[in-house]
């Protein structure tokens, strides 16, 4: 049955009479607590994808379901991390995840629980620290850690990351790659993360979907992983398993779907 | 491009597990840092005398220019002034004839003879009434606009035509409607502010970045709840060049509209003034009005800069 269902969906962008068929035939299950990246070279359509998924741009045709039923409306069941962070920055850190956490839980939960949620999240990304630093006050790494706790903090069904460590340096993307890891290992919630990183995609993923160059662009290879969790960075290294994943994801993006704009 | 990328990543990767066993291989002992006490200059307190220097520096150098200049002026104006033929009151006579204008700001003596402290009080609520009306009013029809596509085709144009209308030929107008010099003074303040809060609104809320839109997206925010959580934080800065300009324009309309309407503001004053020959009361009420529009565009800018602080920054 499988915990979310993307059914064929297509995707076509129109401007005027000219029409831009983007996606095509995407058809995908994932299940519940799974780890899945998508990975593509840029302008294949990954982040239409991950926007269908959350909602915030329809599908063309097909469609998404969630637990069987079609979601088609962006809502906090799917929460996004995005590539940018997208905190308010006239809220401090705090107040951006209690926005969330008070819009998703206003109801359910009394004050003194929603801020105990709030800053059980907060420590979760190792930020409550700087609680009442606005968003110009912190690092970038400190900024998309915030901003997963905000993803987080609204217990979603399923947590979208849309590239999210993509303008981040090496050293801080390693360290937010483990933290993503610990959270994945400790809450078991179901992930789906775009990226154009191999390395990160093999680190943290169950499977890895291949999305082929657009237009028209297609799952072309789905990647299982069977690498043993908690994964060690260092270990992994000299993994024969690891190392064939990657190099068949490689393979599949330079040798087989080579992105012949760029070159 | 691809092919020797891959190669790259490859030859680095085996260069990598290269360093890493000659690293595992290699435990090499490091002397020890030996800790080492500089004494570091202490730093000498401050003298009394010093203290005061460096905060009197800052005031000095910002006060200190303009105070030459309106010396200057008064000086200029003094000699062009003081010749027999000269229509125009030097700064001295000024002062013999309005001194006590000048000086006592406050004083109270029957209806029409009051200070001009009590005048400029009178035109203030005005404008604060007509202002404010303008600024809620205009922030709503401004978030409106800038919302939706169809309510910006179909007001835009219209708002287009009417903000160049000048504020006095709403006058007539407004007395007719409103049958009294109160309101259609206030009526006028508020058609004169409210074009560029609405305007400048509007621009600031087209200009709200989609990654906000689509966080209230995600979150479902209903539309009050975007409203005051997203839409009015993001366009602040925008709000409040409108309503800088627009307390600006409010405050020169209010005098023409009282000169016209009478009563007893500080427009009035000058029309008064006028009409009994006393100009030396005149251009001391045009001081007034000067500082004192000075100092609504200052506030309204301070309290701008204290409600953006975090918007600015991205």
């Amino acid at each position: 049955m499988g915990y979310l269902k993307i059914d064929h969906v297509d995707k076509r962008f129109r401007r005027g009479s000219a029409s831009t068929e983007v996606l095509k035939d995407i058809s995908l299950v994932i299940d519940k607590g799974e780890f899945v990246s998508i990975i593509g070279h840029s302008g294949c359509g990954k982040s239409t994808l991950l926007n269908i998924i959350a909602g915030l741009t329809p599908a063309t045709t097909g469609g998404i379901l969630l637990e069987g039923k079609e979601v088609n409306s962006p809502g906090p069941d799917r929460a996004v991390v995005f590539q940018n962070h997208s905190l308010l920055p006239w809220l401090s850190v705090y107040d951006n995840v209690a926005l969330a956490v008070n819009k998703v839980f206003g109801r359910s939960k009394s004050r003194a629980e929603r801020h105990d949620w709030i800053m059980h999240n907060l420590d979760l990304v190792q930020m409550g620290h700087a609680k009442d630093k606005r968003p110009a006050e912190i690092s970038g790494g400190m900024k998309q850690r915030v901003g997963i706790a905000r993803g987080l903090a609204m217990e979603p069904k399923i947590l979208l990351l849309d590239e999210p460590f993509g303008a981040l340096d090496a050293l801080t993307r390693a360290h937010l790659q483990d933290s993503v890891m610990q959270i994945h290992a400790a809450l078991g919630n179901t992930m789906i993360m775009i990226t154009h990183d191999v390395d990160e995609a093999v680190l943290l993923s169950d499977r890895i979907v291949m999305m082929t160059n657009g237009p028209s662009a297609r799952i072309g290879e789905v990647l299982d992983l069977k690498l043993a969790r908690p994964r060690k960075r260092l270990e992994l290294v000299s993994d024969r398993s690891y190392i064939a994943a990657r190099e068949a994801v490689l393979k599949f993006l330079y040798e087989r779907h080579r992105f012949v704009e760029a070159a | 491009m691809s092919i020797t990328s891959i190669e790259t990543i490859e030859r680095n990767n085996g260069m990598g597990q290269a360093a890493l066993k000659e690293a595992q291989a290699k435990v090499v002992a490091l002397p020890a840092a030996t800790a080492q006490v500089v004494s570091l200059p202490q730093a000498e307190a401050k003298s009394l005398p010093a203290l005061l220097s460096a905060w009197l520096k800052p005031v000095l150098q910002n006060v200190v220019p303009p105070l030459i200049t309106v010396a200057l002026i008064l000086l200029f104006w003094q000699i062009a002034a003081s010749g027999p033929q000269s229509s125009l009151p030097p700064p001295t006579r000024i002062w013999e004839e309005a001194k006590d204008l000048i000086v006592e700001p406050f004083y109270w003596a029957g209806s029409q003879d009051i200070g001009l402290g009590w005048r400029i009080l009178v035109s203030l609520q005005r404008v604060a009434i007509g202002f404010s009306l303008a600024a809620v009013v205009g922030v709503l029809l401004g978030a409106l606009i800038g919302q939706s596509v169809w309510a910006m085709r179909g007001l835009d144009p219209v708002f287009q035509v009417l903000r160049t209308v000048p504020p006095l030929a709403w006058l007539p107008l407004s007395l007719a409607a409103f049958r009294d010099s109160q309101p259609s003074a206030i009526f006028v303040i508020f058609i004169t502010a409210i074009w560029p809060v609405i305007i400048n609104t509007a621009v600031g809320i087209r200009n709200i970045p989609q990654d906000y839109r689509n966080v209230a997206k995600v979150l479902r925010l209903n539309q009050i709840e975007f409203f005051f959580k997203i839409m009015v934080p993001s366009a602040a800065p925008y709000i409040f060049t409108g309503l800088r300009i627009g307390v600006g324009l409010s405050w020169l309309a209010i005098v023409a509209a009282e000169m016209l309407t009478g009563g007893v503001g500080i427009g009035f004053f000058i029309w008064d003034a006028w009409n009994s020959s006393r100009l030396s009361d005149i251009i001391v009420a045009l001081v007034y009005i000067g500082v004192v529009g000075f100092v609504l565009d200052r506030l309204v800018a301070g309290i701008g800069s204290v409600v953006t602080r975090g918007t600015a920054q991205g």
